[in-house]
């Protein structure tokens, strides 16, 4: 606990030198955020184990390290990108390092009229009144200890506004990329997304560093706005290091008959949680959201997701799936709130988990809350071992031990993978599979 | 000799299963292998195929010249061995083709020869599919997945005319078929039959060897081959069904 006290107080004091950087930026009236939110920090306790909600996710090994906000601005850095995107793929790029925006290494192009894509510390500059009016209602960080350390440091991030009626065809590609440099930096990206009535846009969160080895700590925040009638296709790609803490949000807010499709594919961090809020706030929504994690050695995944079926006549679809090797922990808890006049509701939820090793273990925990009386639900989590009998029967058509597993693993993720839309992505995320388990190699 | 069975005895759960079979069987030949339910003939199919889970406790297999028992199933399977599942298993997100490409070069590779690229495969595969009438779109996709039991017994002897094996096992392929599915597994089995090849039909019925005529009939019973003979067999078996056979089992000797 002295400890933990301790990181607070660090953060505290980190809080005050930014303060006293911000020169003028504390008359915006973000700034009231930041400060309700460092107050709340303060009050706020680092969860534990005993609390129902971090009970499969101690935290303390993060609490251990003094973690710094960064000071490096990102046009420092001489830095070549391209390692980092997808292949083939036409599309506006935006890159924050440790971040913050890189306006050099950023590319944005070909947007329809009216669109928004800009790093969020323009944004504020501006006084834009869509970030006033949006940036964090959704994220609760009275609550949350996390997210107040987020609000607290608000700053930069991506931002993106899609007028009514507007349609982006390409991808939006975010890259969040963290050179840490042998510092335990504290990156805290914010973003906000406003899908304007009848609008669309795919947008990919893409999370990379450039050392598989380096500690560090990302705390990132993600609000969406779905206006009446929008589609947003959501992407999370999560590749950071090995020894990397990841405590990840996002909360979406749905209104009438907007459309939410969420892919989340992580290959963890040591540890790395991800919180997922949606909530219906009017008739008609729909919401698809997939995962997929693949974690070996020593990593914890958590994922958290509540989907609050506010209003009558939505639907939700949720798949999650969990692939585990060596000592990896793997943390599935997945709670659906149906509200007392939330009728003709549909909510699907599903958590597979294939365990690859004999140390490795998953918890899941689906959580169905139903006040409504019709409704149509339905919940599922199996957790198990590669199917002996399609092994068996792989084997006996001439295909070895390490393909056959290969094979059932990558036909296992498929279920997830297959509903990625944006090509480039869904056939990267298929050669890293293909490359862990050797699926090439014969 | 293709395969050689010797005093083989096999336990399943702890439970002696076959209790000491000798077989043999040569290149051109077609054995039926028959029995009441429980005999232990599926037991045979999968021994031989290699399933882990069945301890052979006693006995020999010789699969041309070698000690088949020292071999993984999927070297069994790269030496020439094929096994048409009883049940054949559905596997979701993995393709037909998919999966036939890849034994099929994976077989290839051991025995040193060229993997095939997409186009040599395709043809391959339409060649064959004309073989057991298969639907095209059945190819394409996932393994068994949703199939009908014909269509699975189909795709099976499918998989079989692709990977062209040296010994086939056909363990009940006929059981569960119509008429028409019957006349199409067998007449596509015997198109794949020649004098350098051998077949070993397990079944129940006498009804599939109507369509592909074994040169020895084989019963086997409590674990054991109790009787052997040659087609006509299979009809007495037919006529009398497996009773007279069950009586004096426990006395008579191994014929084979």
């Amino acid at each position: 606990m002295e400890n933990t006290l301790d990181i607070k107080k660090l953060f505290l004091s980190h809080f005050a030198d930014f303060e006293n950087s911000l020169n003028g930026g504390k008359a915006k009236p973000v700034h009231e955020l930041r400060r309700s939110a460092i107050s709340k920090f303060s009050e706020l306790q680092f969860p534990t184990t005993r609390d129902e909600e971090w009970k499969y996710t101690n935290i303390s090994p993060l609490l251990k390290h003094d973690f710094v906000p960064v000071q490096k601005s990102a046009e420092d850095y001489e830095f070549e990108v391209n390692h980092f995107l997808f292949d083939k793929m036409e599309h506006s790029l935006i890159v924050f390092i440790n971040g913050m925006y890189s306006s050099g290494l950023s590319k944005i192009k070909d947007l329809p009229k009216g669109v928004v894509v800009k790093s969020l510390s323009e944004a504020i500059k501006e006084d834009n009144p869509i970030v006033k009016r949006h940036l964090g209602q959704y994220a609760d960080f009275k609550n949350h200890i996390f997210t107040s350390l987020s609000a607290a440091f608000v700053q930069d991030g991506a931002f993106i506004y899609i007028p009514d009626g507007k349609v982006v065809e390409d991808p939006i590609h975010i890259l969040f990329l963290t050179i840490s440099d042998n510092q335990k930096i504290l990156v805290q990206p914010r973003n906000l997304f406003v899908a304007g009535k009848n609008s669309q846009f795919t947008i990919i969160e893409h999370f990379a560093s450039t050392s598989d080895e380096d500690i560090y700590f990302t705390n990132s925040v993600t609000e969406i706005v779905t206006e009446e009638n929008a589609f947003v296709d959501h992407l999370k790609v999560q590749e950071e290091s090995k020894k990397a803490f990841h405590i990840g949000r996002m909360d979406v807010h749905q209104e009438r008959n907007s459309n939410f499709v969420s892919h989340l594919i992580s290959f963890g961090a040591a540890i790395s949680r991800n919180d997922f809020n949606s909530r219906f706030n009017d008739d008609g929504g729909e919401s698809m959201l997939n995962g997929l994690f693949l974690i070996e050695g020593t990593q914890l995944f958590d994922a958290h997701t509540l989907i609050d079926h506010a209003k009558p006549h939505c639907n939700s679809h949720e798949h999650y799936k969990g692939i585990l090797m060596g000592s990896s922990r793997g943390v599935f808890n997945g709670k659906v709130i149906v509200r007392k006049n939330a009728q003709k509701t549909n909510a699907f939820q599903e958590n597979n988990n294939i365990i690859l090793s004999d140390d490795a273990l998953v918890n899941t925990k689906p959580q169905l809350e139903i006040f409504a009386n019709d409704v149509k639900c339905s919940h599922g989590a199996t957790i198990g071992q590669l199917d002996n009998d399609a092994m068996f029967y792989l084997k006996t058509r001439g295909i070895g031990v390490d393909r056959a597993k290969a094979i059932l693993i990558h036909a296992f993720a498929s279920d997830v993978v297959r509903y990625i839309k944006v090509n480039a992505v869904r056939e990267y995320i298929e050669s890293i599979l293909k490359k862990k388990f050797h699926e090439d190699q014969s | 000799m293709l395969l050689e069975i010797k005093n083989l005895h096999v336990n399943v759960e702890g439970k002696e299963i076959l209790k000491g079979i000798n077989l043999k069987v040569n290149t051109g030949e077609v054995h039926a292998i028959m029995g009441p339910n429980g005999s232990g003939k599926s037991t045979l199919a999968q021994v031989l195929a290699g399933r882990e889970e069945y301890e052979v406790t006693k006995g020999e297999v010789f699969y041309m010249g070698k000690n088949l028992l020292d071999l993984p199933p999927e070297d069994r399977a790269r030496e020439g061995i094929f096994l048409a599942f009883q049940y054949p298993v559905e596997i979701p997100g993995v393709s037909n083709t998919n999966l036939l490409k890849t034994a099929l070069n994976e077989i290839r590779k051991y025995r040193g020869e060229h993997e095939l690229d997409a186009m040599e495969f395709l043809s391959l595969l339409k060649s064959k599919m004309k073989l057991v009438e298969l639907d095209q779109k059945l190819i394409s996709r996932s393994v068994n997945e949703g199939f009908s039991g014909g269509e699975k017994k189909k795709n099976e002897i499918f998989q079989m005319a692709v990977l062209d094996p040296k010994l086939a096992l056909l363990d009940e392929t006929d059981s569960g078929l119509d008429i028409d599915a019957l006349r199409i597994v067998a007449s596509g089995v015997n198109k794949l039959k020649s004098k350098d090849n051998a077949v070993v039909v397990v079944t129940h019925y006498q009804r599939l060897l109507n369509y592909i005529v074994p040169d020895f009939v084989h019963v086997l019973y409590k674990g054991k081959i109790v009787l052997s003979g040659d087609k006509n067999l299979a009809l007495e078996l037919e006529e009398k069904g497996y009773d007279w056979i069950k009586a004096p089992s426990d006395t008579v000797e191994v014929v084979s």
